[in-house]
């Protein structure tokens, strides 16, 4: 116990506090939190709350990087609160602010909204032409391990605002969609079972698209989920301008259902396990398919 | 209900200067824009100047004798300079802006490397490159030309 105390250290937490029910404009206040190896500043906060002053206000949940409440501006970059070790940015002052490139609804906490509203506008979801199979599924959606590495990396994103916060273009254009959404736009662009590329690309070539990134890189050296947004933008730019010098050629939703008959397994080999049930009422397996 | 008031948060144009500033491509951007507008501006007064030859050879000279001195050959040399920069790294952007330089979609595994590891090294022969136009091209200018 007393060893545990002696590496108590204390800190002083600046953080930036707003009520807009009595502040004109926000202000610095000054914390003293004791904090010892391996704490969190979402730790320092709940400390203050208990402790200091139960008016403090900030968003979290799960604490542990997963929810994408609390990216918060610590020492004067965007991290997560639940993901950053007070000792590993300061030694004696942490400075705590809301993220920028958002509005502030009170002390700590964004207005999310607008990046949110971005987000549906670049319809990021799978869209098909086949709707009675969406409806009615008759097979799974085959795809092959490079069509889902296509993707994989930006599907980790879990849209806390960091790297919005960070880029240098959203800080004056309000009209840019920014890293999050795109880098949503892309990933479902580029996902295999997707069949909506002609609706897409009408919204990307429009100025809520890519081309007001000129890549300062700053939202892939914020993420904490190591989505690389950056280099997501500019792959969807790649697509784009394809499709527009190979006039004509259309991206095509794979059917449902059909693996490609070479790439099928003819025999089983020894010593692999039997694959669960299917879960869809008629699914075939690969080796059984015409 | 009520409106609830909010602290509007823009950085604005303060943003292209201290918004995010941990990454060296995040200065080559400012600097790339600064150098675009710089350039554009020169271009302006380039065709402004030129434009009197059509008129007479008198404007002409007396246009060109306005634009000449010390001040106006240290802009010609930061014109230089700001083309050399923004055509080199322009190409870099390009390469890019294409997909070519930021390597494909790969498994985020900590400590992280994003696309700008992938770039780094040919941003940092561009700006090598930078430097030795410019180098030469002020020996030229202020040495060679015998100013
Ligand atoms: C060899 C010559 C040049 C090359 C390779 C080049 C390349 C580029 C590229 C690739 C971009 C887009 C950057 C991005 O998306 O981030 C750009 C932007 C720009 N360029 Fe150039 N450029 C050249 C010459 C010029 C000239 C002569 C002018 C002016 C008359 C100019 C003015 C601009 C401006 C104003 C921008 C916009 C900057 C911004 O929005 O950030 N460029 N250039
Ligand atoms: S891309 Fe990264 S920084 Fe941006 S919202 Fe997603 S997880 Fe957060
Ligand atoms: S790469 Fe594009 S989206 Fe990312 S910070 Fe730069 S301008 Fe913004
Ligand atoms: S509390 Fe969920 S990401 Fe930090």
């Amino acid at each position: 116990m007393s060893n545990e105390t002696e590496q108590l250290q204390n800190y002083i937490f600046r953080v930036r506090r707003y009520d807009p029910a009595r502040d004109d404009e926000p202000y610095f206040e000054d914390f003293t939190v004791p904090c010892g190896p391996g704490m969190v500043v979402l730790d320092g906060l709940w400390y203050i709350k208990e402790h200091l002053d139960p008016t403090l206000a900030w968003r979290s949940s799960c604490r542990m990087g997963v929810c994408g409440s609390c990216g918060m501006l610590l020492n004067g970059k965007p991290h997560l609160a639940c993901h950053t070790q007070v000792r590993e940015l300061t030694k004696e002052i942490l400075m705590v602010a809301p993220l920028p490139n958002f509005d502030i609804v009170r002390d700590l906490v964004p207005d999310l909204a607008p990046m949110l509203e971005k987000h549906l506008k670049l319809n990021t979801r799978i869209i098909r032409e086949d709707v009675e199979e969406v409806l009615e599924p008759t097979d799974q959606y085959w795809q092959d391990p490079d069509d889902l590495t296509a993707y994989l990396q930006f599907a980790y994103c879990i849209k806390c605002g960091c790297c919005m916060a960070a880029c240098p273009t959203l800080a004056t254009d309000d009209i840019y969609s920014g890293p999050m959404p795109l880098t949503q736009g892309y990933r479902y662009l580029i996902d295999t079972r997707d069949g909506a590329f002609k609706e897409r690309k009408k919204i990307l070539s429009s100025e809520i698209g890519p081309w007001r990134c000129h890549y300062a890189g700053e939202c892939s050296a914020v993420c904490p989920k190591g989505v690389d947004p950056a280099r997501a933008i500019q792959l969807m730019k790649r697509e784009l301008v394809w499709d527009y010098i190979r006039l004509g050629k259309r991206r095509h939703q794979k059917p449902v259902g059909l693996l490609p008959k070479e790439r099928r397994a003819t025999e089983r080999r020894e010593g692999i396990a039997e694959a669960p049930e299917f879960t869809i009422d008629g699914a075939v397996s690969p080796a059984e398919q015409p | 209900m009520p409106e609830i008031k909010q602290y509007p948060n823009k950085l604005g144009l303060k943003g292209w200067v201290v918004g995010g500033k941990w990454g060296p491509e995040r200065y080559l951007y400012t600097l790339h824009r600064v150098t675009g507008l710089g350039i554009l501006l020169y271009f302006v007064m380039h065709i402004f100047v030129t434009a009197s030859r059509a008129i007479s050879q008198e404007m002409w000279e007396r246009a060109m004798a306005g634009v000449t001195g010390t001040i106006f050959l240290v802009g010609e040399y930061l014109v230089f300079v700001a083309f050399a920069f923004h055509a080199l790294n322009g190409i870099r952007l390009a390469l890019i802006e294409l997909g070519v330089l930021t390597g494909p979609a790969e498994q985020p595994i900590y400590p992280y490397k994003s696309s700008l590891n992938v770039q780094r090294p040919f941003m940092v022969v561009m700006m090598i490159l930078v430097l030795v136009v410019v180098l030469a091209g002020g020996w030229d200018f202020f040495i060679a030309a015998g100013h």
